[in-house]
């Protein structure tokens, strides 16, 4: 207990830390994602063949290595100087994008072809089909997969810790370099984590429940 | 991708249309390289200087330990995790409510924790001095736990006359268990059992924050001890040392397709999970708090399901 409240402000920064390095980069990998499913589902060629390359290579990296490409390559081709939050938040979002851009791609794949057949047989553009047939359908069944992709997202982030980012991993580490008994610190880091992930399942549960439609 | 939802056979328009994106896409995707090639050569990252380091036998030779390090702690995570994976998978299975309950709460304690967070933990409390020890505990208490969860969707696919016919046979639980369900749940898990395998060996490059000398952490080192003309040559390193990773799983994960596909092969009746397409993401759904019961073989299911399967 005496971890907790010796170290209150500190604790409080890693955990706000984790949350906002969490959101950003799920944003990035959201939308990121849904370009390259968007590639992948092309009919251009080109397109296909640089979206299947960009999930193959990002699934088989290790994220620690995306990490260290992201910190020492990607400022020398973009700008030096950026800070760690964003570079880490880059790194998080295009490893987490292609779990996104398979999930998207096969919801988009589990609408059942009938139905945008269908859909243009009454006459309806490539636009309406898109937006009033496939994808209210292909958002459903993606929400259960999008849960634990950023659950895990939210895991992952404690990489960025070790990165230099003010996050929970950056506490625990703090906390045993101060000499503090690693026991109760990994209570509490494991408590701050659990709050996140647990908030995440719930609020996709409640969308899941939202967007609940009878087949 | 003949059979897509999103639009049917091209017509002449649309073939003109497809090939104009097509160049303007292959145009922007090449000059988006040759932008960063020409940016990274400025700054000198693409001098052969840079890369001449790799002929050094020194450095082979600490490219070739780091490997062979990375394989050790992966071996033993890899054996670790599966046997924790059956004890576990075995306790939630168990007809005694206390060794359940161990069991679940076990799992979804350290499955919804950061592999990291469990690894540090574990070295900094226990094994301080034995960074590879700490790194394959903490590994195999994560990916047993994920295991454990695989075995047991396995576990419920076997159809339930197995086990009924078994019992009436006379057998008892141990060896139903044993010799009837386990090893047709491993038969038809076993490629989502080694995607699991690569998010290991994947995970085995967070030895680099404890300090194991593994291959990332043998990269960091080399980078940054190795100054040619003014410059770190991380570039470089990180170019090699990715593709020695990317191959290593991409190796596992053809193992995993193969072995799915041999297995659509058999006639069991029992579905074979889908391969490789999992790799990274823990299909299961982390912290689901009501992931019991019949529901608990869906997450695995659906989220092998949801996340990989591919129809190209």
């Amino acid at each position: 207990m005496n971890v907790l409240l010796d170290n209150f402000p500190a604790f409080r920064d890693g955990f706000i830390g984790t949350v906002s390095i969490t959101a950003v980069s799920s944003l990035i990998a959201l939308v990121l994602g849904v370009v390259v499913a968007g590639f992948r589902v092309s009919p251009v060629p080109p397109l296909r063949y640089f979206g299947t390359a960009w999930v193959t290579l990002m699934r088989n990296t290790p994220l620690t290595l995306l990490f260290l490409i992201f910190f020492f390559v990607v400022p020398e081709i973009l700008f030096p100087g950026m800070s760690p939050f964003v570079l880490g938040s880059l790194a998080l979002g295009f490893y987490t994008s292609s779990f996104v851009c398979e999930a998207v791609r096969s919801g988009i794949n589990t609408v059942p072809l009938g139905q945008a057949e269908a859909a243009r047989s009454i006459g309806m553009t490539f636009a309406q089909t898109l937006r009033i047939v496939v994808l209210p359908q292909a958002t459903r069944t993606v929400i259960p997969p999008l849960s634990s992709i950023f659950i895990a997202l939210t895991k992952n982030s404690a990489i960025a810790g070790a990165f230099s980012n003010a996050e929970l991993f950056g506490w625990q580490k703090l906390m045993s370099d101060k000499g503090y008994d690693i026991v109760p610190v990994f209570i509490w880091v494991a408590i701050g984590y659990l709050i996140i992930t647990f908030t995440i399942s719930g609020l996709f549960r409640l969308l899941e429940r939202r967007m609940e439609v009878a087949r | 991708m003949s059979a897509s939802v999103l639009y049917d056979a091209p017509g002449p328009k649309a073939v003109v249309r497809n090939r104009i994106y097509a160049v303007v896409g292959s145009l922007a995707i090449v000059a988006l390289i040759v932008v960063s090639l020409v940016r990274l050569s400025d700054k000198g990252h693409l001098a052969p200087e840079m890369w001449d380091i790799f002929n050094y036998a020194g450095i082979r030779q600490n490219i070739a330990d780091a490997v062979l390090a990375t394989l050790k702690a992966f071996g033993l995570a890899a054996v670790g995790s599966l046997v924790l994976g059956v004890l576990l998978a075995v306790g939630r299975l168990s007809d005694h409510r206390p060794v359940r309950w161990v069991a679940t709460t076990f799992i979804e304690l350290f499955r919804s924790l950061p592999l990291l967070i469990t690894i540090y933990a574990i070295w900094v409390g226990f094994l301080t001095d034995h960074s590879m020890w700490a790194l394959a505990a903490g590994l195999s208490v994560y990916n047993g736990c994920v295991q454990a969860e695989v075995l047991r969707a396995g576990i419920n696919s076997v159809p339930k006359g197995q086990s009924e016919a078994a019992y009436a046979l006379g057998m008892s639980k141990t060896q139903v268990m044993t010799t009837v369900l386990m090893p047709q749940a491993v038969r038809s898990m076993l490629p989502t059992i080694i995607s699991q395998l690569v998010v290991t060996l994947k995970d085995t490059s967070l030895g680099f924050i404890i300090l194991y000398p593994e291959l990332l952490q043998t990269a960091r080192l080399i980078a940054s001890n190795t100054q040619v003309n003014g410059q770190y040559p991380y570039v470089s390193t990180i170019a090699v040392i990715g593709t020695i990773y990317i191959t290593m799983c991409l190796l596992l994960s053809a193992l995993a397709t193969w072995i799915e596909k041999r297995g659509r092969r058999a006639k069991t009746g029992i579905k074979v999970a889908p391969g490789a397409q999992t790799a990274g993401i823990p299909t299961v759904d982390a912290a689901g708090p009501d992931a019991g019961g019949a529901g608990g073989a869906g997450p695995v299911d659906g989220g092998a399901g949801g996340a990989g399967v591919s129809k190209d």
